[in-house]
């Protein structure tokens, strides 16, 4: 595998500066009252890491959606690339015995 | 401890419904026409929270006024004179800096009074401050972070600023003049002493504005007579015909 790419492969990675001078953008993770992990919620652009997590606040969470906000600026989320789907990914489908589902699972152990 | 009359209690109520009414409604105006769409959505947000506050302080100033009028009724069936809001709250948005500068020294200000009523000998008072602190302690924030992002930017964000501040400072005291009804509500606990506020308002909103790199202009010339009723600015006339548009091309609509 080659090295990861960025959140955004289609964007060419050597466009260091932007055509419009902007915010960076930041990806949003938010907590939700009843989960245990955070979700990606979205992006939105902010100048530092602060006023993306109030921004975050103000565009994620006006309908009491969270208990905790995870902001990352894009540029850091390296990510797998789309052309590398098949060896990365096909291997997988046809080695169904990975799913736990050819037990039998005793009565004491409950629902799993 | 002292009694306050009816007529009194309506009208410091009113005085805090009618600045976050009037401010929220200013706050409103950006909705779509904010710089980015980060900072529209949260200025809605904040004149969305001094709506809310409005329906609470003017609900009450009508239960305690006793003539069956609701918040709607004293929001949008009163003409200029009879609006009690600070001058500052009445100001035209201007730049997006101005605005903000606007907000800052405001929220400073709303910040203080509020945790002073969450301890208001008035009970009903005291629960309507308890609700709106925690979203006046955001405003405050997210204005306070803005002024020193942009007072302490680019040389262009620095100058309108500095223009802002130099235009809205002599709005900031007669958040701290006390009149006859300021001092009937300070003697019964209700509210508190406004000059006492001023010290903490001092503490808050200096440092930020050196972070902010900006000066704060000298004298302390104060322009007054909105809170009062005795004379707004021009401003507040025009406000109006837009915010209670509906109220008097349709008297009485309702939907």
């Amino acid at each position: 595998m080659s090295s990861p790419n960025s959140a955004y492969p289609d964007i060419p990675e050597t466009q260091t500066k932007p055509k419009r001078h902007e915010w960076p953008l930041w990806e949003v993770f938010i907590r939700g009252q009843h989960g245990m992990s955070h979700r990606h919620v979205g992006s939105l652009h902010a100048p530092d890491e602060e006023m993306a997590i109030k921004n975050a606040r103000d565009v994620y969470t006006r309908r009491n959606e969270g208990v905790s906000i995870w902001v990352v600026e894009a540029c850091n989320i390296a990510a797998s690339s789309p052309s590398e789907k098949g060896p990365l990914y096909e291997p997988s489908e046809s080695k169904v015995y990975r799913h736990p589902t050819f037990f039998d699972i005793p009565e004491e152990v409950g629902a799993m | 401890m002292a009694d306050v009359t009816q007529e009194q209690l309506f009208e410091f109520l009113c005085r805090m419904g009618d600045n976050t009414l009037v401010l929220g409604h200013r706050v409103s105006e950006w909705c779509g026409h904010a710089p980015v769409l980060e900072e529209d959505i949260a200025l809605a947000n904040t004149a969305l929270d001094l709506i809310g506050q409005t329906q609470m302080w003017l609900g009450l100033a009508g239960e305690v006024e006793g003539k069956g009028r609701t918040a709607d009724d004293i929001a949008m069936l009163r003409d200029v004179w009879d609006f009690r809001n600070v001058l500052l709250a009445e100001q035209p948005n201007g730049d997006f800096g101005q605005t903000m500068m606007r907000q800052f020294l405001f929220d400073a200000w709303h910040l203080a009074m509020l945790t002073a009523l969450t301890k208001s000998t008035h009970e009903q008072i005291a629960a309507i401050a308890a609700k709106a602190v925690k979203e006046v302690q955001y405003h405050v924030e997210r204005s306070g972070e803005t002024v020193i992002g942009l007072g302490d930017g680019t040389s262009e964000s620095h100058k309108r600023m500095q223009d802002a501040l130099d235009l809205l400072w002599p709005y900031v005291g007669e958040m701290f003049v006390s009149d006859a009804i300021d001092d009937a509500m300070a003697a019964a606990g209700i509210a508190p002493d406004l000059a006492d506020l001023r010290a903490q308002y001092d503490a808050h909103v200096t440092p930020v504005l050196a972070e902010a790199t900006l000066m704060i202009p000298e004298g302390g010339f104060a322009h007054k007579g909105g809170k009062t009723g005795f004379q707004h600015t021009e401003h507040l006339g025009h406000l109006l015909t837009q915010m209670q548009w509906l109220q008097r091309a349709y008297p009485g609509a309702t939907w």
